[in-house]
Formats: structure tokens, sequence, C-alpha cells
């Protein structure tokens, strides 16, 4: 399964039409301690660019944004109860959005693993 | 990073700790260690924690009456201070703000002060000009380290034993590994502790032993912050500035009887009035109800919908394990218990006024 990767630090894998969204390990490592997780609900639909929610830190808020187009089918649960689950597992338990793509063309315009790598160095 | 920032006595420490380093009020500092901030905070409330607190100012004020002629710049009684006793207080404006906050030690034959890196531009000059015949000398060549929780006395206290017999606010020159230090029992973490300060030389060498004390951690300006919310201590530039007076910061405390009767210092007038009538609006202690945490500049209205005031100070609090905030609300809302909405990201969440600190102060007095 390809991963994508956005210069916001949000990973994307695909299967079918429905995308997995979370953030890197990097992003998390950059964050520091998560306290919190604003996320939107299933059925919100928005466009890339948009704030698709706010991550917490002992340091400060920082936005999620949207690296698709695309409607929310879930908000991972683990991440209201368990924000600190963003630290410690981003790119795989963690995720943020699994949503539904309306314009899947846009993936071709984001990074694979190596761009991204080269990316933050 | 910007090439103008200046690097304390300690910056090769920080960075051999693995420090990760950000501007802070022009100063090169570490905002936390490999540890994290919250490690940090909780080793600094169940152990001790060491803290650079360098790019503090340290000043000394020497002349003859220099503590009579302070008193003219600030509202709290320094004549009547004992010898080996420190104090806090502000430089207050014609308006009643406050220009800055510091803590003034009466070291016998001189005042010792030390004032906050983002305000020593100001409060320098500040002096020179008003205190006619006091030297005022801005010392470059000490450290200052902070070394903070309850296990203080006891990292403290192997290298200077005299440091043992200190209380709270109390300040003595000792000699610590053959270096002449300046070792005061405060600090602005809520907990017992020290700050000392090292000749520049001797700065690395002395903190590398407090840090190889088995209760002893560094931490960052991260840390310094979430403890000094949770112990309800104001951080200038956000919840006391210029505008905002002593009373409206609930400061009144650091006003001594005599000066609250003769007044005698800058904004006098408007202070006087509102500890006689009230100031129109408090810095309280403000707990979200959920877990987000509601950030300074944070809208704070009443359950009708009226705006009340704003958060000044906000994050997460480690000890708390949870959100919490101070702010400004206007008088008929500063009553602990009193339910109030914060408007945050455009949503209403609910929180509740608190009577500071969130966490107890634990001084030895």
């Amino acid at each position: 399964m390809t991963t994508y990767y956005s210069e916001d630090h949000e990973w994307i894998t695909v299967e079918g039409d429905i995308a997995t969204i979370g953030i890197t390990a990097h992003a998390a490592e950059q964050l520091g301690e998560i306290v919190f997780v604003e996320q939107k609900d299933a059925g919100d639909a928005f466009e890339k660019g948009d704030e698709i929610g706010v991550i917490e830190s002992v340091k400060a808020a920082s936005e999620i944004f949207a690296p698709v187009n695309g409607e929310v089918v879930e908000a991972n649960a683990l991440l209201a109860d368990t924000p600190s689950a963003l630290n410690d597992t981003p790119e795989s338990d963690a995720w943020i959005y699994k949503v539904k793509l309306s314009d899947a063309g846009q993936l071709e315009e984001l990074m694979d693993l190596d761009a991204y790598k080269a990316l933050i160095g | 990073m910007s090439e103008m920032s200046k690097r304390t006595p300690l910056y090769d420490l920080h960075v051999e700790l693995g420090g990760k380093m950000v501007d802070f009020a022009g100063w090169e500092m570490p905002v936390q260690y490999p540890m994290g901030i919250m490690g940090e905070h909780n080793q600094c409330r169940t152990k001790a924690a060491l803290f650079d607190v360098s790019h503090m100012g340290q000043v000394i004020l020497r002349g003859e009456n220099a503590a009579l002629k302070l008193e003219a710049l600030v509202p709290s009684a320094l004549t009547t201070l004992p010898e080996g006793k420190a104090r806090y207080t502000f430089f207050t404006n014609e308006d009643g703000g406050i220009m800055d906050d510091l803590i003034v030690s009466n070291a016998g034959d001189y005042l010792f002060a030390v004032v906050n890196a983002s305000m020593r531009h100001q409060d320098i000059p500040h002096m020179a000009d008003n205190l006619d015949g006091v030297e005022v000398t801005e010392i470059f060549d000490r450290a200052l380290v902070a070394v903070q929780g309850p296990k203080a006395e006891d990292v403290v206290g192997e290298l200077c034993p005299v440091a043992r017999d200190l209380k709270f606010m109390e300040t003595v020159v000792a000699d610590i590994m053959g270096a002449e230090c300046r070792v005061s029992r405060l600090g602005y973490t809520g907990e017992d502790g020290f700050e000392i300060s090292i000749p520049e030389d001797r700065a690395i060498e002395i903190s590398k032993v407090f840090l190889a004390h088995d209760d002893c951690e560094p931490a960052g300006l991260g840390a310094r912050d979430s403890l000094r919310l949770e112990a309800g201590l104001c951080l200038y530039g956000n919840d006391i500035d210029n505008d905002t007076s002593p009373i409206e910061a609930s400061l009144t405390w650091a006003i001594q009887k005599r000066r609250r009767e003769e007044g005698g210092f800058p904004g006098a007038a408007r202070i006087q009035r509102e500890i006689a009538e009230g100031a129109a609006r408090k810095l309280v202690g403000i707990k979200p109800d959920g877990r987000i945490p509601a950030r300074h500049g944070v809208e704070i209205q009443s359950l009708d919908g009226d705006t009340i005031g704003t958060v000044t100070s906000g994050g997460f609090g480690p000890t708390v394990g949870g959100p919490v905030a101070m702010g400004y609300v206007s008088a008929g809302h500063t009553s602990p218990g009193e339910k109030v909405n914060l408007i945050i990201r455009g949503k209403v969440q609910p929180a509740s006024v608190v009577a500071l600190p969130f966490v107890q102060q634990n001084y030895k007095r």
C-alpha cells in the first residue's frame, strides 16, 4: 500500500476510495507531548487546505490542514480518550481520520517517502 | 535563530544535555531537554530540577539610602527589609500599571535586584536615571541557576551546607566549591528551592555537580512556564503589564501597610483608590471543565454571553492533570465557583473561576 506525505507532515494511505490520514512521527516529535486533539465529525466535508482539526500539546495549539478534498467517514475515538497515543504511535494506531476522497487525483500532488525524508532532512 | 541571540554561561551545558534551544527575549535558551516538558515539570514537583535563569538581569544598587530611594519607584516597603531578606515587588508607572516585576534583596552594603530578561533594557536605565546618588551596576559575569523542588535542599545542601539553614526569601553569600556565590531561598515554581548567582567561569562545573545528584535533572522554559502557572505566579508581559495595576493582578499582598497609607510611588493615586474601592477587574484562576487548553487571548464570557474578560496565561497543568488558566474578569464575576464560558476557536467551552494557586505552594517558611 502506497503512503503519501504532505508538506504539513501528514501521511495518507488509500484503500479503494477510503483514505486514512495521520501525522508523521516527525510532526509528533516536533509538537511535543500532546494533551488534546480536536476532530471533525463523520459526515463533515472539507477541501484541501481547510483546517480539519487542532492538536494541543503542552507547548501550543497547532492546526491540522486537509491534504486533499474529502469527507470524514470516521474520526479516531482513541485520540479523544488518549491524546498521548499521537506521540506513541502516530503512524499506526493513532491515525486521525478515515476519509472518503472526492478527488483522488490530488494524491499525485503529494510526496512519496523519499521526497518527505528529503523535506525533513 | 537570530544571529543576535545571546548565550548564557550555561549554553554549552544545555547543548551537551540535549536541550532544544529556542530564542527567548533575545537569548538562546532550552525550552526542554530529552525528558520532555511534562517529565521535567513532574521532576520539579516531586524531586528537584535545575533551571538556567541567567538571562534575567542581576543588578547591584549601591549608595546611601538606596532602599529609601528605590521606594520612590516601587510600592513595596524596602527600608524595613532586614539584611539577608528578599522581597517581591514591581516598578509601577504614573498610571499605576506595572512596568516589570522584580526581586530585591538587602545584601547589607548594597541591594541586589533580579529583573526580567525581557525588561532589562528598560529597568536598568529606569533605575540609573531615577535613583540619585545610587550606583546601578548590571552584572554580566555571573550565571543565575535555580534548583527547585522538594529535594532542592538536599541537592544544594550537599555542596553548600549553609543553604539548609535559609528560610523562604532569605539570602546569603556562600562558598560553593571555592566560588563565591549568592544563595537565595526562593524561585518561581511554587516549590521550595534556591536561586544561586555563580561566577560565570564556574557555572557549568557547579551545575554539573548539582545534576550529578540522583534527584536532580535539568528543566527548560517549558516546564518553568507550566510550574509557575499552576503556582498562580504572574508572567510579565502576559498576566501583568503597563496597563494592569497590582490590585487588578491580585498582588496587593506585595504592598505593605505603610506604603498603602503613605503612597509616594508612581501611580499611587490609582493604586490607593483601587485598594479602597476595589478594582474594575481582577486576575483569577480559570479552570476549564473539559480537556481543551485555554490559551493567552481566549475570551471569557458570562453565562449570559457578555464579554467579561480575557485569558492571559493558559495551558496544560501536568500536576493538575488538565487545562489550567489565569485571566482577568470584571468585578462581580471574580468569586471562586462562578461559572463562565470560554470562547475557544469560536466554540463555547464551560469553565469555572477558581482560587489561585492550582497547586499548593511548598515554601520553607
